[in-house]
């Protein structure tokens, strides 16, 4: 079979069982951490879900050594989750107390936290290694997963703790919205901004756990993050970000997966970061409002609209128009004719610029304000920026109408 | 709603007893915040009464916006104690609508004009309940009010300035609240927004509501408010605007930093 054939194959969950658990596994995963991770994005603390991740390596050497040293081998997957998730909230809140009780910044207390707990779960393991009992192959694997022997009880500790993360997620989208948004007023109103923002961590904590067999601690933060940052681009609204993140994240975990699963050798997680990433990519290019493509777009259509009305302007006032893309632009819209002399109709809607010109000179005058002199284009109707009661304004400054450059 | 008693005795014109003695609509009582070690407000009393238009008036770095927001609980007071309508702030919270400062939040964050106005009904949405046709219904009439039912969906940061301020201050309308608390609501609005927003203001103080802004143009103090706190660091002064808002008192309030031929200059009481 082919590379193709096998990936396609894979697809279909006909790639034998092992890679159809991870392919379920890893798009349940995908699907968590993108519409959980949303908030962590929104809340503009990405980084402190990486203190969180590299915070559980210590747990897990500490579950293996406590497993072995009560007889058992030291594999047990929850038992080493339980391990990792203690950990990692003892990080959690040592990188909150730091940042709240002294005078070190979050960004401190996230460096400080992530290397030394990194440090003593690499130290742990190191031990590990040299004690006689117990199977400790493979439990590096935590640091970039690793999906070859997944069992099925494996993939059900992922569903389960993914279907509890998308239900906090559904029960709490409303305070942490608010928190994100506008924090002080979610205190004002009586939310409790530090639990909130404590409940939203233990989430992003939670897929953190369930993520270590199959992407690693490493790379799970790009799983919590890139989706959001790549559904951004699609939509204005949070709801939609949440759900257009946690399906590009299911996605990109079940593509990743099946990918991986078509030619041997090839690493799970980092293939569904990739994948995330091509996603992003897409987005970043593509999309229709913020994408990189549309922004050009919107430039040179901006550069268009100021060359015509320049033009048309120096028409209103009789002069000579010089420059050879304005030239271009009223040519092409028939407002000139080749010998540069204006037609009936530029003559027209000469005046009519010159005329919303002195429309947009008080609306200048009374709005002292950036955002409404970025909005100036020239051709948005002013309805559009404004409200009624600030277009009247302008009208009462104005005076009576009266006709203003000839045409009406 | 806990407050729709007392809505109810306003409408029949007759003021519970609790308000009826008087009862401020807020009463700070030594009220003491320190960011560090250096006070940023000190032992402050105040109280601001029912159905008043209240300004908190003072210098930069006088405390102001820190004042309003310890007085919410939004950053922890050192000592004091804040009343609302003769209850303990706790019990009252849902009494008071917060209009922050507009810079205080990202206006790139992905939301439309009328979903801001929704945070306003999160007490009766609670955690699950699904946005209905009448919330949707009542946050357009508080945008309406406002002049901004045009704008509903509208991105956020596609407003202007004074836009975003009239969005914050829909919000606090969908609160329903009988005390609004403004920081700064006229601070780099056009002039069309700043009457559009005291127009709102005055139809509260009409329906019985309090209002207390934090607020820095001195000249249209006596315009628009008939209750005024001086504060820099210390409470200066408080009282009727009347009487209160003089050039003393202003004198004592910002020091050398007024020039006494701007006071001559300013609109005193009469």
């Amino acid at each position: 079979m082919t590379m193709v054939d096998t990936f396609l194959t894979a697809l279909m969950l006909q790639a034998g069982y092992n890679a159809a658990l991870v392919a379920l596994g890893a798009g349940l995963l995908g699907i968590a951490a993108g519409a959980g991770g949303t908030f962590l994005f929104l809340r503009k603390r990405a980084l402190v879900s990486d203190a969180v991740a590299h915070a559980t390596l210590p747990g897990v050497g500490i579950a293996f050594i406590v497993m072995v040293l009560l007889g058992g081998d030291g594999r047990s997957l929850p038992g080493l989750l339980l391990g990792s998730a203690i950990s990692a909230t003892i990080g959690l809140l040592l990188v909150e107390w730091v940042a709240r009780r002294t005078r070190l910044a979050e960004d401190a207390a996230i460096g400080a936290v992530l290397s030394v707990f990194f440090g003593i779960g690499i130290v742990l393991l190191t031990v590990i290694q040299t004690m006689s009992r117990g199977k400790q192959a493979g439990l590096e694997s935590f640091l970039l997963g690793s999906t070859a022997g997944m069992l099925y009880q494996d993939a059900v500790v992922i569903a389960v703790g993914g279907g509890l993360a998308l239900l906090a997620v559904l029960l709490l989208r409303r305070p942490m919205t608010l928190v994100a948004f506008d924090p002080e007023y979610a205190a004002a109103r009586g939310l409790e901004v530090r639990l909130i923002d404590l409940a939203m961590m233990g989430l992003v904590l939670g897929v953190t756990v369930i993520g270590l067999k199959i992407v690693g601690l490493i790379l799970i933060v790009a799983m919590l993050i890139i989706p959001a940052v790549t559904a951004r681009f699609w939509t204005d609204r949070t709801e939609h970000v949440v759900l257009v993140a946690g399906a590009l994240g299911g996605v990109s975990g079940y593509l990743g997966a099946a990918l991986s699963a078509s030619a041997p050798g090839i690493p799970t997680g980092p293939i569904i970061v990739l994948v995330a990433f091509g996603l992003f990519l897409l987005s970043l290019f593509l999309a229709p409002k913020r994408g990189v493509l549309a922004a050009l777009l919107r430039h040179r259509r901006f550069q268009l609209r100021v060359h015509r009305r320049q033009g048309l302007l120096a028409l209103a006032h009789g002069e000579a128009v010089l420059d050879p893309l304005t030239i271009r632009v009223l040519r092409r819209d028939g407002m000139i004719r080749g010998d540069l002399v204006p037609t009936e109709a530029g003559r027209a809607r000469a005046a009519k610029a010159l005329r919303d010109e002195r429309r947009w000179e008080i609306a200048r005058k009374i709005h002292q304000d950036e955002a409404i002199h970025g909005r100036y284009d020239g051709l948005t109707p002013i309805e559009t920026v404004l409200t009624r009661d600030e277009i009247a304004e302008i009208d009462r400054r104005i005076g009576r109408p009266v006709v203003a450059g000839g045409a009406a | 709603m806990g407050h729709t008693v007392l809505e109810l005795a306003a409408d029949g014109g007759k003021a519970p007893a609790a308000e009826a003695g008087g009862a401020a609509a807020l009463q700070l009582a030594e009220m003491t915040v320190s960011y560090g070690e250096k006070p940023a407000v000190f032992s402050v009393d105040a109280r601001i009464p029912a159905r008043s238009m209240a300004a908190i008036i003072g210098p930069n770095g006088a405390g102001k916006s820190t004042l309003l927001k310890a007085a919410l609980g939004i950053v922890p007071r050192l000592s004091g104690k804040v009343t609302v309508f003769g209850e303990p702030f706790r019990q009252a919270r849902h009494r008071i609508a917060y209009v922050p400062q507009r810079a205080s939040v990202d206006w790139d964050f992905p939301t439309r004009v009328i979903d801001v106005v929704l945070m306003g009904l999160y007490r009766e949405l609670g955690l699950l309940r699904l946005v209905r046709r009448r919330h949707r219904e009542a946050a357009l009439a508080c945008l309406d009010r406002v002049g901004m039912a045009d704008f509903a969906e509208r991105q956020i940061g596609q407003l202007s300035g004074g836009q975003q301020q009239r969005v914050f201050l829909a919000r606090a309308l969908a609160q329903g609240a009988d005390l609004y608390l403004l920081d700064e609501p006229f601070a780099g609005v056009d002039a069309a927004t700043e009457k559009a927003i005291i127009a709102v203001l005055k139809s509260l103080k009409e329906a019985q509501k309090t209002v207390l802004c934090v607020h820095h143009d001195l000249a249209t103090v006596i315009d628009y408010f008939d209750h005024v706190l001086l504060v820099n660091v210390r409470k200066i002064a408080e009282g009727p605007a009347a009487t209160t808002f003089t050039a003393d008192n202003l004198q004592a309030t910002y020091g050398g930093r007024l020039a006494s031929a701007h006071i001559d200059q300013l609109k005193l009481p009469a």
